[in-house]
């Protein structure tokens, strides 16, 4: 089990943060080639982020490298540096269909066999942007098995959606952040919720946090490193969940020891499901 | 028997005594009221150097309360060129970058020899390339003290910009409009120079209290127009800093502490300026309002942090022998639990009783520290002088337990090292270095490295620290010196410690 609760980005042409950002310990670091890096730095970027994941220096961290997207004449170039360069996962952004996830699949294959890469080794994430992609978010989320997550990016979207961002309980996110959680959910893979983008404005950050916290997204997108803390902090078990998460998982190995087929726990049967849900409340707590 | 003048003179005589010549013989200021109350007044620097008897090859001293602020020194030293003067030695009690117009006077021999804590700007750089013949003699905050008390730094005539002063020279640094808070370094100069002038910009009536420094150490009182920039005083702050990296290095320091085995009621902290400090002072205050731990006394170095603690009432009481910022200042003039101490009490080694001989817990930072954990924080990477040994090596020694906050890197410079470029304060005093890439604990400390093992902290060996910053940095070229000693880093009981030597250009 993975832990995806923040995927810091950084920008693919600061050297300064590429050399440093795994200090900050966040689930996955997202190296960006896409809209923060200008078109005159691509292939600065191309190259900075390259040697960054040759360097091999985030340790356990997922690399996640955001690509630019199929539409543009930078994503083959992308991927073949970011596949060769040794990433864990490709990210790619505004997806509407599942045609371009194919896409990328038989290049990123293409790359794996040609560099000796192990075959489907990459994994991908989808970002959903747009009222299409949100659309088709249940398709796409399940169209590939290199499909680790998928992930909703909330500025553009809303542009697409022709209006803007709110406060409070964030209604015209609902919709979407709805459908790409079940799209993920259904899919057996993990979910993303938006950026925030004012990292100076904790208590709106941690407001959307707890909404996709209490949706069940996975994590967040995360543009700073001093979110990472702060989400961490929230999707932190309570002592009492930790409590109850050991008593489960002490009744399923007892029950497995005595080799009964049904678990129970004070006289309530446990399925597999709990079980599973128990065990990520330990290693959310193991991680906090 | 009647009183017998002719006899009392004879006995007098007789027995070595000194004749009585009437009341105001030896006290003629008291022959008249204008006299007996303003005497002390001068109109001018000028005339007040002329009342002091300095001579060529004399020993001025200054104090740095006023930080980045201060127009004292400049404004003495110009006046003291301007009278003719030469081969003086300057001793402040630290020099900052608004000293760079030092760099003239030493270049005309108006200064010849510099005691300080500090040197930094275009004067360390200037000194770094053998602008002195006499090296520069740097010591620690107590370790001044003690070189004043030995006799080894004699002051001929204390130079002291305070906040506010009386006309008898009771003055503080915390009542009035240029607020520096504390004069902790100016009350060893007051008591032991052999003339004192106060310089201020505001002079009140009599009694000036409190009086940090008092009438009867003071010799003559100048207003002037200008004591400092009040902009350019406060180096701390309450406010918990943006940068994540200092907030990651706080955390860590801060769950250092927590877990250290010193984190409990009654415990005593130094904790310092700057973004890290200030934050591990805000992150150990959260904890320690959970856990419901109060601290005995903060000593310091006082920055609104810790301030803002003992408003909480997490804190009994402050010892301050330099307040940070103005909130420090304010705290000191109003909270009674805010008390002043002079850096004798504060640091020395040898005097009677230190406050860092009663500090559990020190957090301090570094530019570099080595595999032996020796640490500096005089010499950048160049070599070149732009630091402070400060109360560093002081609180170091005394504290239980010294705890040294650094970014492995900065930017591409490896902050641990194999060996410091120049040792300020000893590894033997060193139990743990804090860094964003891990912890590493003095080997002489295993019961601490055991309790921060134990509470899951990143603890790893220093050379695996320094280790990781080679692979980041790659191997530093080493720095090319001449042979010229430039300074002498003295520690803190007056023994040589180390020498910097003049660069090579």
């Amino acid at each position: 089990m993975k832990l995806r609760r923040s995927m810091m980005f950084v920008p693919g042409d600061n050297a300064g943060m590429l050399s440093n950002s795994y200090i900050y310990l966040p689930d996955s670091v997202m190296f960006d080639l896409e809209d923060a890096v200008s078109i005159a730095e691509k292939d600065t970027a191309r190259l900075l982020v390259y040697n960054t994941l040759k360097a091999k220096i985030y340790g356990d961290i997922e690399t996640v490298v955001r690509i630019n997207g199929v539409d543009t004449p930078f994503w083959e170039a992308d991927l073949e540096m970011a596949v060769r360069g040794g990433a864990e996962v490709i990210r790619l952004p505004k997806t509407e269909n599942v045609n371009e996830v194919k896409e990328l699949e038989i290049k990123i294959g293409k790359i794996e066999k040609e560099c000796g890469r192990e075959f489907g080794s990459t994994k991908i994430i989808t970002a959903i942007e747009s009222a299409s992609g949100v659309v088709n978010a249940v398709e796409i989320a399940a169209c590939s098995s290199r499909m680790v997550a998928i992930a909703l990016a909330g500025f553009d979207y809303l542009v697409d959606m022709q209006t803007e961002r709110s406060s409070g309980t964030e209604p015209e996110l609902f919709f979407a952040r709805a459908t790409v959680l079940h799209a993920a959910r259904a899919a057996k893979i993990d979910a993303f919720d938006v950026a925030y983008g004012n990292v100076n404005d904790e208590e709106g950050f941690m407001r959307e946090v707890n909404i996709a916290k209490n949706l069940g997204f996975n994590g967040k997108s995360l543009i700073h490193p001093r979110q990472i803390e702060l989400l961490h902090k929230a999707y932190k078990p309570t002592q009492p969940e930790l409590d109850h998460a050991k008593k489960v998982i002490e009744a399923a190995k007892t029950a497995e020891e005595k080799g009964l087929g049904v678990v129970s726990l004070n006289g309530k049967m446990i399925d597999p499901p709990v079980i599973q849900a128990a065990q990520r409340v330990i290693l959310l707590a193991d991680y906090s | 028997m009647s009183y017998d003048k002719k006899h009392v003179e004879s006995f007098s005589a007789e027995n070595g005594y000194k004749k009585f010549r009437g009341v105001f013989a030896e006290s003629p200021q008291l022959e008249s009221n204008e006299e007996k109350h303003h005497r002390k007044i001068f109109s001018s620097i000028e005339s007040a150097v002329a009342a002091s008897g300095l001579k060529d090859g004399g020993t001025i001293s200054f104090h740095h309360a006023f930080r980045e602020g201060d127009k004292v020194l400049m404004k003495v030293v110009k006046v003291l060129s301007d009278l003719g003067f030469k081969d003086l030695t300057i001793a402040s009690s630290s020099l900052l970058n608004c000293h760079d117009g030092l760099i003239e006077y030493i270049k005309t021999g108006v200064i010849t020899k510099i005691f300080t804590s500090g040197l930094r700007g275009e004067l360390g750089e200037a000194i770094s390339n053998g602008l002195m013949q006499t090296p520069v003699q740097i010591h620690s905050h107590g370790g001044r003290v003690h070189l004043i008390q030995s006799g080894e730094l004699a002051i001929d005539v204390a130079f002291l910009g305070v906040a506010s002063s009386d006309e008898f020279g009771n003055a503080n640094g915390s009542h009035g409009q240029l607020s520096c808070g504390s004069l902790g370094y100016a009350k060893v100069d007051a008591q032991h120079a052999r003339y004192v002038v106060v310089l201020t910009q505001e002079l009140v009536d009599f009694p000036n209290y409190p009086a940090s420094l008092s009438q009867d150490q003071v010799d003559a009182v100048v207003t002037v127009e200008e004591v400092g920039d009040p902009s350019l005083i406060s180096v701390g702050a309450a406010r918990l800093t943006k940068n994540p990296r200092d907030l990651l290095l706080a955390r860590i320091a801060a769950s250092v502490i927590e877990h250290s085995g010193y984190f409990k009621t009654g415990f005593s902290l130094q904790t310092g300026s700057g973004g890290a400090a200030t934050a591990t002072t805000i992150f150990l205050g959260e904890k320690m309002t959970q856990q419901n731990i109060k601290a005995g006394f903060a000593l310091g170095g006082v920055t609104g942090s810790i301030v803002d603690l003992l408003k909480k009432g997490m804190i009994g009481a402050i010892a301050d022998v330099q307040s940070f910022d103005i909130d420090a200042a304010q705290s000191l003039r109003d909270n009674p639990a805010h008390n002043e101490i002079s850096a004798n009490q504060y640091a020395n080694a040898s005097s009677k009783g230190a406050y860092v001989d009663r500090v559990d817990v020190v957090l301090l930072s570094a530019l570099e520290v080595d595999i032996d954990f020796n640490v500096n924080v005089l010499t950048g990477s160049d070599g070149v002088l732009r630091g402070a040994s400060g109360g560093h090596c002081d609180v170091a020694a005394a504290a239980n337990l010294t705890v040294i906050v650094t970014p492995l890197l900065r930017s591409r410079i490896p902050c641990v090292v194999n060996s410091v470029n120049t040792v300020v304060t000893p590894g033997q005093t060193v139990d743990v270095v804090v860094t964003d890439h891990g912890i590493a604990v003095n080997p002489n400390k295993p019961l601490l490295e055991k309790r921060l093992r134990d509470a899951r902290l990143p603890v790893m060996n220093i050379s695996s620290l320094r280790d990781i910053a080679i692979a980041r940095a790659g191997t530093p070229k080493p720095i090319e010196y001449l042979d010229k000693v430039v300074a002498i880093v003295r520690y803190r009981d007056g023994t040589v410690l180390d020498v910097v030597r003049q660069v090579k250009r």
